[in-house]
């Protein structure tokens, strides 16, 4: 390696396209993770069809698997710096996510007349153009002849032998990031410790394509260092996903909260993995039960809640539709319950494996009668620990339903996490009532929170009715215009005072801003970024970014109040604009939306709030 | 593996004075559904299960609203849900003796679902189905079990609607335990009730019950004092399937159905008539038994009841496997498991 040249660099985009069987989005976790591990601060984003397996080398095939890895990383990057593009189908439908300049590694094998037509590339529009060879470093590399030959050395089939070109690949990434490959020979050596053969074949490929990569010229030049994690806070640290740090933020609130945890669910993209995750740790003493349908999964956790657990249900878009009369009565029966929306693009079936936020609505007011829950979202793939944990902390403490809405992009990215101490958490203290208390009536509160008292079957002397008639305080049914009004407003109160427990809504940048940018849940990465640099090139923005929706912090109308212009930002049509103007009528708001099942990108971020500047 | 009895016993002995609410009951007077009320208040105290245990779930209908009118924890909750709602309730405490009432409406139209896969499940609760053929609560539409051809307000020409039978709804759903009842007879469906109570597993008792506002005399060609002896067979585990007035009618096999046979007629003897056995594995002669009508008399009495670990008792030893066993003890270790460095 005499002739190399090693960049240092803050942050680099990798993004790795194939076919859906191509093992993309294991490449990229097994970068991304050998990144972390090395001391690198990471944020990825698997992007991928809707089907397992669409038909071979087509468009609608394709799975790509974003990583940014750096000293400080919000989100998983808007452009790449590196794609590589498994086939013909995946360069043509990746290539506008390449920066200019961009090194692109394809299967140059993989490019024959068959695949390209059915990529779409037509004699006119061919791949390797002049002009594409000028804007791109492009790297031909004979992915599957390699991989194949190495396959034929040990004596492995052409189908197993193909399985394993993803590893080729990921050597020229290892290579061109200057990280070492022994991360992921050990990862190998556990993933397929009873197929030696196969740890064998594995680790000859990804060495083959370092070594491939090392002895080709341009790589030299094209070689980064990539700046450490410095700027986080010291402590252990791992890589987590949304879903499974939502999973184990719901265990952790159990264990802290004494509540046995239940999760009554039924499959849907993209929120399967929380439940998936859970069914995992009944030695944690987590009751999964995969229900029939959402209606019977919502149902079920309403039951166990009555009976005395933490209960939960994860769903996504289409699923909480089906959870709405059901919502209804937890309203009204007023039960703790953490109900988790993994936001995905809609309506109806929509974009199942895509982003957006749009479910807010849905979650604000999508029940029959007056029917006020807690509704609060996670800001980052690991902050949706915290958040799981926050939710169930105050469905318990207040007895209220909690809506937490995540989405698609944070609950299939990973990032780093920093591991907590179960006794550093927050205590959550349940609001039980006690056995045989002569006072007792199910609808009594607190004067403060306005919770009632949480009777569980099995204690002695407490047996009372719930249901979704409405009841008057004492227990008994009531169809008394007054006690109707009352009981209304005393739900509504109820969720109103939740706010008296939520810290204040916090602004960060330029202090003097002009513009303040709004924004919710799962954009937090690419809206941070957009504005910190905007204030590194001296722009007079500053940021707000909300966590809880309702109740809103207390202090929302003051902050929003204080600027001139402010832009509301989400991935939907205007939710949350809209929702803040009911309550703010008085602060004049722009907005900025994006509803293409993508995530927000730092660029038209940036120009959107640029333009907003100068207007 | 022998099953668990989870739901801790009574410490003293109940009466239905226990059981009974202090709420006015306000189903129309003459409404089945009081008879059912009693045959319920009744059972509890047999059941020796701890009163504070015992938890009743209904759906929405007339008949849902019967967890008001019972001294125990209960849970009114939304049309066609209690059997969701239910096995929440259970699994989240298998100390809890569970009790799910609903209509026929409830249980097997906007519920059906629910129905056939907490059946399939047999999960350890009871379940009574109202069944009086009719939606009383919304003022008399047709049900899922409604004749066919009835008028009724939603079907003034008459429903083009194939009835569902209860009975071959749970064992096509593999129930484990299925009971027909009526109204009329408290005594038995207390008796079959107390027997759905020691079921390990879902029991499906169906109560045929009479609405005497919006569907009076539905199951009348049966219930009628008059007929009833002759329209009606009562099983009894072990014995031989005998019915009528004069105890002389029995039911015997032909090799392709049951046929009603006169004993003394036609050469034919008790060595023909058939006996009963709740516990054949197979369901092919409860389907039968469960589908008589017409011709043959209606069966009453548990008509199914055969062992199968419950869903109850295998959620229970994987949890208390994977708690004495699994990897991690406490969040902390999960959370500090596989790659962890520091920074
Ligand atoms: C979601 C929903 N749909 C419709 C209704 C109206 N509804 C209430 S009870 C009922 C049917 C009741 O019939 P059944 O279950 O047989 O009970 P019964 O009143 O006969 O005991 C209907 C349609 C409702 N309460 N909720
Ligand atoms: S309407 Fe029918 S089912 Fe309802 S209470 Fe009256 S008699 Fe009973
Ligand atoms: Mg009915």
């Amino acid at each position: 390696m005499a002739t190399e040249q090693i960049t240092k660099i803050d942050d680099i985009v990798v993004r790795f396209a194939g076919d859906s069987g191509d093992g993309m989005q294991l490449s990229g976790t097994l970068f991304s993770d050998a990144s972390a591990l090395t001391g690198n601060d990471i944020a990825t984003f698997p992007d991928y069809p809707a089907e397992i397996r669409a038909p071979h080398n087509t468009i609608a095939g394709v799975s790509g698997y974003q990583v940014h890895v750096g000293n400080h990383i919000y989100s998983s990057g808007d452009k790449c710096d590196i794609l590589v593009a498994m086939n013909p189908a995946s360069l043509k439908s990746n290539l506008k996510w390449a920066k200019k300049g961009a090194t692109i590694i394809v299967d140059i094998d993989t490019f024959t007349d068959e695949a390209l037509e059915k990529a779409g590339y037509t004699e006119n529009d061919h791949p390797f153009t002049d002009e594409m060879e000028r804007a791109y470093t492009i790297i031909k590399a004979p992915v599957t002849s390699f991989t194949q030959r190495i396959g034929n050395e040990q004596g492995a089939d052409k189908k197993t032998a193909d399985r394993c070109r993803n590893m080729f690949a990921l050597g020229i990434i290892f290579y061109a990031t200057h990280k070492k490959l022994d991360q992921t020979y050990a990862y190998l050596e556990r993933k397929f410790a009873k197929k030696p053969e196969v740890v064998k074949l594995n680790k000859a490929v990804l060495t083959e394509g370092y070594e491939y990569a090392d002895k080709l010229e341009v790589m030299h030049s094209h070689i980064f260092e990539i700046a450490q994690a410095d700027s986080m806070p010291k402590g252990r640290y791992r890589n987590i996903t949304g879903n499974v740090a939502t999973a184990w933020g719901l265990l952790a609130a159990s264990e802290k909260s004494g509540r046995r945890l239940f999760l009554g669910s039924y499959p849907i993209t993209p929120a399967t993995d929380v439940m998936v995750e859970l069914a995992k740790h009944k030695s944690l003493g987590a009751r999964v039960f995969q229900a029939e349908d959402e209606i019977a999964g919502v149902c079920s956790a309403i039951g166990a809640s009555y009976a005395g657990a933490l209960a939960c249900t994860s769903t996504s878009g289409p699923g909480l539709s089906l959870k709405s009369e059901a919502l209804g009565l937890a309203v009204m029966v007023e039960l703790p319950l953490v109900v988790v929306d993994v936001q995905r693009g809609g309506p109806s079936t929509g974009l199942p494996t895509k982003t957006e936020q749009s479910d807010l609505n849905q979650a604000l007011y999508g029940r029959n009668g007056e029917a006020p829950l807690v509704v609060m979202a996670a800001s980052s793939s690991a902050n949706c620990f915290y958040w799981a944990y926050n939710a169930a902390k105050v469905a318990l403490e207040h007895m209220t339903p909690v809506i937490l809405l995540t989405d698609g992009y944070l609950g299939n990215g990973s990032q780093l996490f920093r591991i907590p101490k179960m006794a550093d958490m927050p205590d959550i203290k349940p609001r039980l009532a006690t056995p045989n208390d002569p006072n007792y009536r199910p609808f009594r509160r607190d004067p403060v929170t306005f919770a009632r008292e949480w009777a569980l079957p099995g204690m002695e002397g407490l047996r009372h009715r719930v249901g979704g008639l409405e009841k008057c305080p004492d227990g008994p049914l009531s169809t008394d215009p007054e006690n109707h009004a009352l009981m209304v407003h005393n739900r509504q109160e109820k969720v109103n005072r939740v706010a008296n427990y939520i810290p204040d809504q916090e602004v960060t940048g330029d202090p003097d801003a002009e513009l303040l940018v709004v924004g919710w849940g799962g954009t937090s990465g690419a809206l941070t970024l957009a504005v910190e640099e905007m204030n590194k090139e001296g722009k007079k923005v500053a940021y707000t970014h909300f966590n809880y929706i309702c109740p809103l912090p207390k202090n929302t109308g003051d902050i929003l109040k204080k600027y001139k212009k402010i832009v509301v930002c989400e991935l939907n049509n205007g939710q949350f604009a809209g929702y803040l103007r009911t309550q703010f009528p008085e602060c004049p708001m722009t907005q900025y939306n994006k509803i293409m099942g993508l995530p927000f990108e730092v660029g038209e971020l940036k120009a959107e709030f640029e333009r907003l500047l100068a207007k | 593996m022998a099953e668990k009895h989870f739901v801790p016993k009574a410490d003293r002995e109940y009466t239905k004075a226990d059981f009974t609410s202090d709420q006015m009951v306000k189903w129309c007077p003459g409404c089945g559904d009081h008879a059912i009320l009693a045959a319920l208040l009744n059972t509890f105290p047999k059941t020796n299960h701890k009163k504070e245990n015992i938890c009743m779930v209904s759906g929405i209908g007339c008949s849902s609203r019967i967890p008001y009118y019972v001294d125990t924890y209960g849970f009114h909750s939304i049309h066609g849900r209690a059997c969701a709602i239910a096995t929440g309730v259970k699994l989240a405490n298998p100390a809890l003796s569970v009790w799910v009432s609903m209509g026929d409406g409830d249980s097997m139209a906007i519920g059906g679902n629910h129905l056939i896969h907490a059946v399939r499940r047999n999960q350890d609760f009871n379940i009574t189905i109202f069944n009086n053929e009719i939606y009383g609560l919304t003022k008399g539409q047709y049900s899922p079990t409604t004749k066919f051809g009835q008028v009724t307000k939603t079907s003034p020409y008459g429903t083009i609607d194939y009835p569902f039978n209860p009975g071959e709804l749970v064992m096509g759903a593999q129930g484990t335990f299925y009971a027909r009842a009526l109204d009329c007879l408290p005594q038995l469906t207390t008796d079959i009730m107390t027997r759905a109570a020691k079921h390990d597993g879902t029991s499906v008792v169906e109560v045929l019950q009479n609405c005497m506002i919006f569907n009076d005399k539905t199951h009348a060609a049966i219930t009628d004092r008059a007929v009833r002896d002759d329209r009606t067979i009562i099983l009894e585990d072990g014995k031989p399937m005998i019915f009528g007035k004069e105890k002389n009618k029995g039911l015997r096999f032909n090799g392709r159905c049951l046929e009603a046979v006169t004993i003394g007629e036609n050469g034919i003897t008790m060595d023909d008539i058939m006996i009963h056995h709740e516990d054949t594995e197979d369901t092919g002669i409860h389907m039968m038994l469960a589908r008589m009508s017409g011709d043959l008399p209606v069966a009453i009495g548990v008509i199914r009841n055969v062992k199968k670990t419950s869903y109850t008792q295998l959620y229970e030893d994987q949890m208390e496997e994977q708690m004495a066993n699994g990897k991690y003890k406490c969040v902390d270790d999960l959370l500090n498991s596989g790659d962890t460095w520091e920074i």
